[in-house]
């Protein structure tokens, strides 16, 4: 008997875990599919990790109202389900009259968004971020911008979701819509990969690929996702501590080159901004390390190279959806729609930054959509808001971690050692409601594998625990899923 | 490990691979009442375990052992003098005042306090990031090390096809490793216009492998999405940029980075010992004292040595120094010469010396070269105009630690000099 779901989500990035999340919350048989072999991989996986307060959205977009609602949300997202959050506020650093002018607009540009700003002085700048270069000569300072995990935000969303009855399908790719034979333009499912899955309602939640989800149910011909690279650098935190969020005065086409805080304490830098045709390449090069880093030393000059321990790119999936506003010219908006022109699909599209800030915001319009177009949203008496954290050994204080190792000795077996992850957290990511089956799906949950040794130390040892804990050979163990396995076969058995 | 850990002990050593044990053990012997050693591994001998291949203790023992052969005989004096130890541990914190946090997956998580410290932590890998590879990030790029590891301990081997970049002694080890496992190596890509590592390795692992090793090429681009597929290679000029039209593609699944090691000194920093800039380890005395007084550091900490022999020697004097500190508990204020790197000297190890060491026992000074000299040169200690010492070696390249050392005989003029400048100058 096929199996009918009302709704079914095809993605997994934060706009889609915030959806689920919240979709979640009702007596609905939802289906969540992802074409990777975990959870946050793209677009969500490698970006700035700033929750952008929205002064700089173009006022009247939907951009900026997602932006301003999604920012409020934060801070209760964040409590029940206990991610790395904090609201720090965040600066952008002018150097220069004409820079300053620029600050002047964006304050303005805030103040037409309903987000409050501040211009300082470079002095005051310089007392706060002692860092910074001197040059600068005024500043922006944004109180309700903030920094998030965004692997954490989106893993610990999934898990709620699938906790509150979400089913997740992995390794799912999305490859049709299945339309109702008797009803022209009716979604009743999708096609994929895996088989046929019947729902009645699809959410297009495929961040880069968005584009082509919407063309193969014949909406909007015209609109194209870009992917624009940006590439970064980690550094150690053991030699630079950054404690702000800082960004340059703007571009037309991105905000510009930051160096920032992160709230696991190592300074990120980056990005650039460059379209390319491959949305599936992640390639750093050479020139982009050369352009960030001459865009960092604007900001902070005294940053060592020697200090990288990381470089990553991450790719944005940057729409041409004109904003629907009257009389605002804007034309790489969001997408939040439920299209007249076919049955059965919410439609989204064009998240790039500031998606991430916005994604709590766009969860809820797509439940009001839903609501608007007759779906019964009944309250589950079950649903469970709350997710509940798992202990992570190096946040806590010596007397909590000897209390840790007691309970459980695994916990007292260091895995990373630059990271201070322990075998007890691995076990538990192994273990969790999603669980976690690739090296990388841990480096997520657990950060192991991201300091300066570079996972060189617990790779081996990772695959091992993974192995043990799967019930499977090494050889099958991989850094992301299929084609990416780590060893080859045993030692002495060459043919 | 022993179940009755004590809270307190003369000397505590963090770390049990070369250095470690020879510290430990010549703690022992030179009247330390206790020695703890604590490692995370679960065996003593540390990264020796996984160094299968031979050349090792040929200075000490005038033999050629393996890696873990050479560990055992110090495991075996390890046993016999009574040094207590605690595997499969990990040091979170030590603190200025000798304080070891600790956590382990047996015995839990403790406070331990050491008179002295050893620090023994050895080196890491430089990593694919602190090279700044270009490309995407698939599986099959590993350091030399972590491929070693898995080929010898764990008993897989990473890939079929191999591109090693660096011609670091573990990336030629490993070349001939994987040969003899029927994997292929395709070559051995160096950025700089010299062998980075032993000379020996090079004829070895490559030459008798007929493995390509080629001098100024460097890894312009990882290729492959889920598993590496190929790289690109490209020669560089002097600036180290690579030269247009040299590229190749060679198609490989797995790229072994041997590209230099550094100094693991993040235990060291948490402590506030004072690190040099430029060897990454920390600034030591001629008994490899640190800037904390009570505080040593033994072998590969302190800057990465060529040979596990010199780890042992090193080792072995911040062990009895430990010990001796250990037992007295005093601050000796002593009057210390600094040591300076001169002409085509890159640093020297120790950063200073203590005149009145030498009536009693010689001070070696450990240096790696700036550029490769090919012909006879002198290294020659200075203070100012002053010749102390010199002595004349073959050759002199970076790969090889060169050393001098100081005898009773310069005692006279070590105590007057105001720096013991030391510089490697071609021999008229």
């Amino acid at each position: 008997m096929k199996k009918h779901y009302e709704v079914i989500i095809i993605g997994a990035g934060i706009v889609g875990a915030t959806t689920a999340r919240a979709l979640s919350r009702y007596a609905l048989d939802i289906l969540w599919i992802e074409k990777e072999a975990d959870i946050c991989t793209g677009a969500t996986a490698a970006n700035s990790a700033i929750v952008h307060g929205g002064y700089d959205a173009v006022p009247g977009s939907l951009k900026a109202a997602m932006n301003v609602q999604g920012n409020a949300l934060w801070d209760q997202l964040a409590a029940e389900l206990h991610f790395a959050f904090a609201r720090s506020g965040t600066y952008v650093a002018a150097i220069g009259a004409d820079e300053a002018c620029a600050l002047e607009d964006l304050k303005a540009r805030g103040d037409l968004n309903g987000v409050p700003t501040e211009i300082i002085s470079g002095a005051e700048m310089r007392r706060r971020e002692p860092q910074i270069n001197p040059a600068v000569s005024t500043a922006l300072y944004c109180p309700s911008g903030g920094l998030c995990d965004p692997w954490g935000a989106t893993i610990a969303a999934a898990e709620n979701a699938v906790m509150n009855g979400v089913e997740l399908r992995l390794n799912t790719a999305f490859e049709d819509f299945l339309w109702d034979p008797d009803a022209p333009r009716r979604i009743v499912g999708i096609h994929t990969n895996q088989g046929d899955f019947y729902g009645r309602w699809v959410v297009n939640a495929a961040g880069l690929y968005a584009d082509a989800v919407m063309h193969q149910a014949g909406l909007r011909p015209e609109f194209t996702i870009t992917a624009r690279r940006g590439e970064y650098y980690v550094m150690d935190r053991a030699k630079v501590q950054i404690g702000t969020v800082l960004f340059p005065v703007p571009s037309k086409i991105s905000k510009g080159i930051l160096v920032t805080t992160t709230l696991h304490g190592n300074t990120l830098v980056g990005p650039n901004a460059e379209e390319i045709a491959n949305k599936e390449d992640v390639d750093v090069t050479a020139k982009g390390m050369r352009e960030i880093w001459d865009g960092a030393q604007k900001l902070v000059p005294g940053l060592n190279r020697r200090d990288v321990i990381a470089v990553f790119a991450g790719l944005r999936p940057a729409g041409n959806a004109p904003c629907l506003t009257p009389g605002v010219d804007y034309h790489k908006d969001f997408i939040i729609e439920i299209p007249e022109s076919v049955q059965g699909l919410v439609n989204l599209g064009g998240m790039e930054s500031p998606a991430l800030s916005a994604a709590p915001a766009i969860a809820q319009r797509v439940v009001e959509l839903l609501a608007d177009a007759g779906m019964t949203l009944q309250e589950k008496p079950t649903w469970n808001p709350l997710r509940p954290a798992r202990p992570v050994f190096r946040h806590l204080t010596h007397e909590q971690q000897a209390a840790l190792v007691a309970q459980d000795p695994r916990y007292g077996r260091v895995i990373c050692r630059c990271e201070s992850v322990t075998e007890g957290e691995i076990v538990a990511e192994i273990h969790a409601p999603i669980p976690a089956t690739t090296y990388d799906a841990l480096k997520r949950r657990t950060w192991l594998g991201t300091g300066r040794c570079m996972g060189g130390f617990d790779m081996p040892r990772v695959v091992d625990i993974l192995a043990r804990e799967l019930g499977v050979a090494p050889l099958t163990i991989s850094k992301k899923g299929r084609g990416s396995e780590f060893l080859f076969r045993r030692t002495k058995e060459a043919s | 490990m022993n179940k009755r850990l004590k809270t307190k002990y003369d000397v505590i050593v963090i770390g049990a691979g070369p250095g470690g044990l020879a510290a430990a053990i010549e703690a022992k012997k030179a009247g330390a009442a206790d020695v703890l050693m604590i490692d995370r591994d679960l065996e003593l001998g540390g990264i020796l375990l996984q160094c299968i291949h031979n050349g090792f203790g040929v200075e000490t023992f005038k033999e050629d052992l393996t890696g873990p052969s050479y560990a055992q005989r110090f495991i075996h004096d390890a046993l016999t003098v009574g040094i207590e130890y605690w595997l499969d541990a990990m040091v979170l914190d030590v603190t200025p005042n000798h304080q070891v946090y600790v956590t382990g997956s047996q015995g839990g998580f403790r406070v331990v306090e050491g008179t002295a410290i050893v620090l023994a932590m050895g080196c890491r890998e430089r990593t694919r990031a602190q090279i700044q590879l270009p490309g995407p990030r698939p599986a099959g790029v590993y350091t030399a090390g972590t491929a070693q590891r898995w080929v010898n301990v764990e008993g897989y081997v990473p890939g079929k096809n191999f591109v090693i970049l660096g011609s670091g002694d573990i990336g030629m080890i490993m070349a001939r490793r994987l040969t003899f496992e029927g994997a292929k190596v395709e070559r051995v890509l160096e950025v700089m216009p010299y062998l980075t590592g032993l000379s020996r390795n090079y004829v070895q692992c490559l030459l008798d492998f007929d493995i390509q090793l080629q001098l100024r090429h460097t890894v312009k681009r990882i290729i492959g999405r889920n598993r590496v597929e190929a790289i690109e290679a490209a020669a560089v000029d002097e600036k180290w940029q690579t030269i247009p039209g040299s590229e190749e593609i060679i198609p490989c699944d797995t790229l072994l980075l041997s590209v230099g090691l550094i100094p693991e000194n993040e235990l060291s920093q948490k402590a506030g010992v004072a690190l040099d800039p430029i060897t990454g380890g920390p600034y030591v005395d001629e008994g490899f004292q640190t800037s904390l007084p009570g505080v040593f550091a033994a072998g590969n900490v302190v800057h990465v040595y060529d040979l596990v022999d010199w780890v042992t020697r090193a080792g072995q004097v911040a062990g009895r120094r430990a010990a001796q500190y250990a037992q007295c508990e005093c601050v000796k204020e002593a009057t210390t010469i600094p040591t300076a790197a001169g002409e085509n000297v890159r640093y020297v190890v120790p950063h200073r010396v203590n005149p009145e060491t030498l009536t009693t026992e010689e001070v070696m000074l450990q240096m790696r070269v700036t550029q490769p000299m090919e012909a006879a040169v002198r290294v020659e200690v200075y203070d100012g105009d002053t010749l102390i010492t010199r002595k004349t070696e073959r050759y002199a390249r970076p790969g090889e630690m060169v050393s001098i050392t100081l005898k009773g005989k310069d005692y006279d003029a070590v105590r007057q000099a105001q720096t013991l400048a030391v510089r490697v100058v071609r021999k008229e």
